[in-house]
């Protein structure tokens, strides 16, 4: 806005005054000269003005014009441009310093109107784009609140369709219900039918097989009959016994104890799957009982004392049951107490172990720390030898690199100088080639050391592993013999074995990892060397940066070339273009495309006649 | 695994006597008996019309043929040849005949349902039950053969008798809550007997031995329910398959459901073996036809060679879609049969009719699936050991073991059959009953126009008589043996 405002032009503006000036005065009826006067001994001075002033003052009505003057610059406060009369008869002269003054005066009242007016107009302007820009902003605004208008009546339209959507599914839904409610029913009435159909057709066939009973049974049908040669004796070789009132009650007899049979083996499948699980249940009872045992005097002591009682209850209910004879009671006498007690002493092992778990996280974080800080030590101090010696070999390798590169550039300056000692550079070459092979000897060897490095770490992780699965092992014998030993002692055995295995564990992970990482940062490191020697290595010859260079001119040269190229087409181009439309216009005003076609040929032809054009 | 001759076979009736020595089988109207290891024909009887049925009894002793047409039962004694004995049902016609477990009784079901005549082959006696409920299975006897249970049905209630079969004397009758009562079977240990409904109703009800109603389990309503139903060997498991393709697993202690099969189509599961039947046309090399057969037209001419993929899950098996319009939909559970040790169940799900599931019962769960090329017609556990045999109709019998899965070409093909018809197609399966373990073998019968039957032997039976197809000692599997 403000460049905006610089930019305009002051000429224009002035003028711009000066059309508004008009304006205003056509508007502003000039109903008193008075008005007109002041309002142009404000404007600047202008030709209109002098005119006007031309105008006003004419040798004869000097006298009146001064007059006038003065009586209007009294009014404005101006000291009267005459001097003063010392008598009234006395005519009165016109002051020529007033005069000036006033001149003068009226001069700089003129300078700061205009300077004000500039302001004014500048504000003015600033003003106006700044309406301007708020006008912009404000349709733009109207804009968006249209579009986001149209965007919400949009959506409250897809709004009321998902709506009239939803609720059609509703409907259908409702209907589908409905109608499944109505197969039911139908099903439902179907079946009603259906059994009373069956009903009344069973009936109409149980009659006909009566009837038909009737006729094929109750007349002597002659020809059901057996034909048999002679009859054969029972499966079993007994005689078949009559029918009496015996037979059946043996049936029912025989019936029953079947059955009883069953039952019985059943039960007797229950019972030994019973027995089954209360030796399980007797087994972990027992072995519950010793886990917690030797711990119970630590809860007393440190924890809350109401696993203190609980475990004393397990006490005597272990010493109750323990007696075998308990276990052949039938279940309804023990079941409650022993479901209790293995209820409570599962949840003192339970709450144990939960501990224990924290025990273990709290105390394999600090374990963590303090016992593993020390190989990572070891293996950070191997790490830092090995990468400062991969220092010291970059370093000697730049410093190879830069006299290289120095006898290269020496070389490279001036051509002949570098044909001229190009025996010396083979030579040097030579040099080069068994620095080189010194060099890689030394590589291997650093590479060798590093191998044993690693090859000893592997080893002492190795140990360690060794030596925890020993300690684990040595842990897990005295947590098993733990009721031997006195309560602290158990204790902190406990506290050990409880996480012995899973520490166990992590260290192994740890070291793992470890060893994992040593070799990667081996195999990382080599490959750095290498890729670092490598690099240096087309350094070192001359011939091949030498040649990445010869290449890289050529192909800035060739580049340029093809630059150039263009470049020099282009006048060509228009040169041709010209001629082009000259020849064009000349021989035949054809289509567009056939001009360009031309152009195309001409340009070729222009290209060709180059030489000829001016 | 060797193959013995083709035989000549009409109706499909062939069966091994219960001892497992003796192997029956019926072409038109005479019945050969033969030896199950010389398969040397040991008897031939000649019945008076083309044979129906035939059953042997328990004992081994007696083979019934039944004529259902003329109304005649006849009865052949395997030690006298001589003995006969005809039985004749006369106008009242006859629909099913079977033995009574102790091998001297015959049950005859007259037409309609009239009633069945109990013949004694001891006594003159003759009894005659009633009211004989028209069914799938409306008689079942125990293991033991002590109990006969009987679906009636008077004034359109469902009733259940049970006999003492030993005197035929009624011992217990009672009304079952069932709509239409389809089918009755005793528990193996004779103590429970399960009754279900008809397809309409979900409806299982288990009946103790004296008549106590001891449970009713019911999965659904409104839809078609059971279709088929089995017990575990150990009377542990009933076994029930239903029209909405579940098998629904109940346990004997509170006769509630333990687990449920469902048969879902596609297997996702990478647990679950899936075997792929893959059919593989032999390529017609020169190997083949510069190799002349041994015998030309006797060894079989194996169009194709199919072997089993284990195919990578998910697998999606074919499926049939059911036309639901029409009665008995194929849909549902159909087949379904406990390996004798109860550790596996087989299913087949009618609508993926090309499927047999193996299912886990020690761990409730899938076990594997078999798809074959076509619909499996019939599927039977060895009775001494976990080892599924299956056919599908085509010229193969499949078996399956926890160890894996074979399919064995049969040689159909005989000197007997015209040249240019079809492959034969084994129909059904049976395994031999013996009281070792180790020779099981199983039959397999052909239902092309001659139909005929092929024993299948294990390798080193004797079979002194019939000189094998040299073109299929390849054949034999040293894994199944």
């Amino acid at each position: 806005m403000g460049d905006w405002m610089t930019v305009t032009d002051p000429g224009l503006s002035s003028e711009s005054k000066t059309i508004s000036q008009h304006t205003s005065e056509t508007k502003m009826s000039p109903s008193s000269l008075y008005s007109q006067q002041v309002l142009c001994s404000s404007i600047p001075l202008s030709k209109n003005v002098h005119s006007f002033f031309s105008a006003f003052c004419t040798e004869d009505n000097i006298e009146q014009s001064i007059s006038y003057l003065d009586q209007e610059l009294t009014t404005f406060g101006f000291p009267s441009l005459y001097e003063e009369s010392k008598g009234k008869e006395t005519k009165r002269e016109l002051n020529i310093v007033a005069v000036l003054n006033c001149m003068n005066e009226l001069l700089v009242l003129q300078r700061k109107n205009l300077l004000a007016q500039e302001n004014v107009e500048t504000q003015n302007l600033k003003l106006g784009s700044d309406m301007d820009h708020l006008q912009s902003c404000y349709s733009k605004l109207k804009e968006q609140l249209e579009t986001s208008r149209r965007e919400m009546i949009g959506l409250q339209e897809r709004d009321r369709q998902l709506q009239c959507k939803n609720r059609n599914l509703h409907q259908l839904l409702k209907n589908e219900k409905d109608e499944v409610q109505k197969l039911q029913n139908i099903i439902a009435s179907r079946a009603t039918q259906y059994n009373h159909d069956m009903k009344r057709k069973e009936r109409e066939y149980n009659k006909l097989k009566e009837r038909l009973h009737q006729l094929v049974m109750n007349k002597k049908d002659k020809k059901i009959a057996m034909d048999i040669l002679n009859y054969v004796g029972r499966a079993d070789g007994k005689r078949g016994s009559w029918r009496t009132g015996k037979t059946e009650a043996r049936n029912e007899d025989e019936m029953y104890k079947i059955l009883l049979n069953d039952y019985e083996y059943r039960q007797k499948q229950i019972l030994m799957e019973n027995a089954e699980l209360k030796k399980v249940l007797q087994q972990m009872k027992k072995e519950m009982i010793s886990l917690l045992s030797p711990q119970k005097k630590k809860p007393r002591e440190r924890v809350d004392d109401s696993t203190g009682t609980v475990i004393s209850d397990v006490e005597e209910d272990a010493g109750e049951l323990s007696r075998e004879s308990m276990w052949d009671l039938s279940c309804e006498t023990v079941r409650e107490q022993l479901t209790n007690s293995i209820r409570k002493q599962w949840r003192i092992l339970k709450s144990h172990v939960e501990k224990l778990d924290n025990q273990v996280s709290k105390v394999h974080l600090e374990g963590f720390n303090d016992e593993d800080v020390i190989s990572r030590q070891d293996h950070e101090q191997e790490t830092e030898k090995l990468e400062l010696e991969i220092q010291q070999c970059k370093e000697m390798i730049k410093t190879q690199q830069q006299l290289l590169q120095q006898q290269l550039a020496t070389a490279c300056d001036d051509d002949t100088t570098s044909l001229l000692r190009d025996c010396y550079l083979l030579e040097e070459k030579e040099r080069l080639k068994e620095e080189w092979s010194l060099f890689k000897e030394q590589k291997k060897n650093f590479e060798r050391e590093r191998r044993s490095f690693t090859e000893a770490a592997i080893r002492l992780g190795l140990e360690r592993k060794a030596f925890e699965e020993e300690r684990a092992s040595w842990l897990k014998q005295q947590f098993l013999n733990m009721t031997t030993f006195d309560h602290q002692n158990s204790e902190n055995v406990k506290l050990f074995s409880a996480f012995s295995g899973s520490s166990d564990q992590d260290n192994l992970t740890v070291h793992s990892r470890q060893l994992q990482k040593k070799p990667h940062s081996m195999s990382n490191g080599s490959p750095v060397c290498m890729s670092k020697l490598t690099k240096s290595l087309p350094a070192s010859p001359s011939t091949s940066d030498f040649c990445q260079t010869r290449s890289c001119v050529s192909e800035h040269s060739s580049i340029n070339v093809l630059n150039i190229t263009p470049e020099d087409i282009k006048p060509n181009q228009v040169g041709g273009e010209c001629t082009n439309q000259k020849w064009s216009v000349a021989s035949r005003p054809g289509s567009q495309e056939g001009c360009y076609s031309g152009c195309s040929l001409t340009y070729t032809n222009s290209h060709v006649e180059k030489d000829d054009l001016p | 695994m060797n193959f013995s001759e083709v035989f000549k076979l009409s109706g499909l009736l062939c069966k091994f006597s219960p001892d497992g020595k003796y192997l029956a089988s019926c072409v038109q109207y005479r019945l050969v008996v033969r030896d199950v290891n010389t398969l040397q024909i040991v008897q031939l009887y000649t019945c008076l019309d083309q044979i129906q049925h035939i059953e042997w009894s328990a004992d081994s002793l007696f083979i019934l043929c039944a004529m259902y047409k003329r109304g005649l039962v006849q009865v052949w004694s395997l030690e006298q040849p001589e003995w006969h004995c005809k039985i004749d049902e006369g106008s009242a016609g006859l629909v099913a005949s079977c033995w009574s477990p102790d091998g001297r009784h015959i049950l005859n079901t007259t037409e309609f349902h009239l009633r069945i005549t109990v013949w004694s082959l001891c006594t003159k006696s003759v009894s005659y039950i009633k009211y004989p409920k028209a069914c799938l299975q409306g008689t079942t006897f125990t293991r033991d053969g002590r109990y006969m249970a009987l679906a009636e049905r008077r004034d359109c209630k469902d009733y259940v008798s049970i006999f003492v079969c030993s005197d035929w004397q009624l011992l217990r009758h009672f009304d079952t809550d069932t709509q239409d009562l389809t089918g009755i079977e005793w528990a193996p240990n004779g103590c429970v007997l399960a009754v279900w409904d008809s397809c309409l109703e979900y409806k299982v009800l288990l009946y103790s031995l004296d008549g106590r109603l001891l449970s009713a389990y019911s999965a659904y309503e409104w839809s078609l329910g059971i279709k088929s139903v089995a017990w575990s060997p150990s009377s542990q498991f009933l076994a029930v398959g239903s029209y909405d393709g579940k098998v629904r697993i109940l346990n004997h202690v509170t006769w509630k459901m333990i687990t449920e099969f469902e048969h879902p189509a596609a297997i996702n599961n990478p647990k679950i073996v899936v075997y792929k039947e893959a059919e593989k046309s032999p390529q017609l090399g020169l190997g083949c036809l510069s190799f002349p057969p041994p015998r030309a037209g006797a060894g079989p001419l194996p169009t194709s060679e199919s072997k089993y993929e284990i195919a990578s899950v998910p697998v999606s098996l074919q499926t049939l879609k059911p036309v639901t319009d029409r009665a008995n939909p194929k849909i549902g559970i159909g087949m379904l049969a406990f390996s004798p040790d109860s550790y596996f169940l087989a299913t087949r799900n009618d609508n993926v009719p090309s499927a047999v599931w193996v299912w886990d019962i020690q761990k409730l769960r899938l076990f594997a699936v078999l798809e074959q090329l076509s619909p499996v017609r019939a599927f039977q556990w060895d009775p001494q050991q976990p080892r599924l045999a299956i056919c599908t109709g085509g010229s193969r019998v499949y078996l399956w073991s926890p160890a894996g899965c074979l399919s064995v070409q049969v040689p159909g093909e005989g000197e007997h059959s015209p040249a240019g018809t079809g492959t034969s197609a084994l129909l059904f399966v049976v395994w031999r009953h013996t009281g070792r373990t180790g020779e099981a073998p199983a039959i397999s019968s052909q239902g092309n126009c001659p139909q005929r039957l092929c024993v299948n032997l294990k390798a080193g039976a004797q079979c002194t008589g019939d000189p094998l197809p040299s073109a299929l000692q390849g054949r034999s599997s040293p894994s199944l043996t």
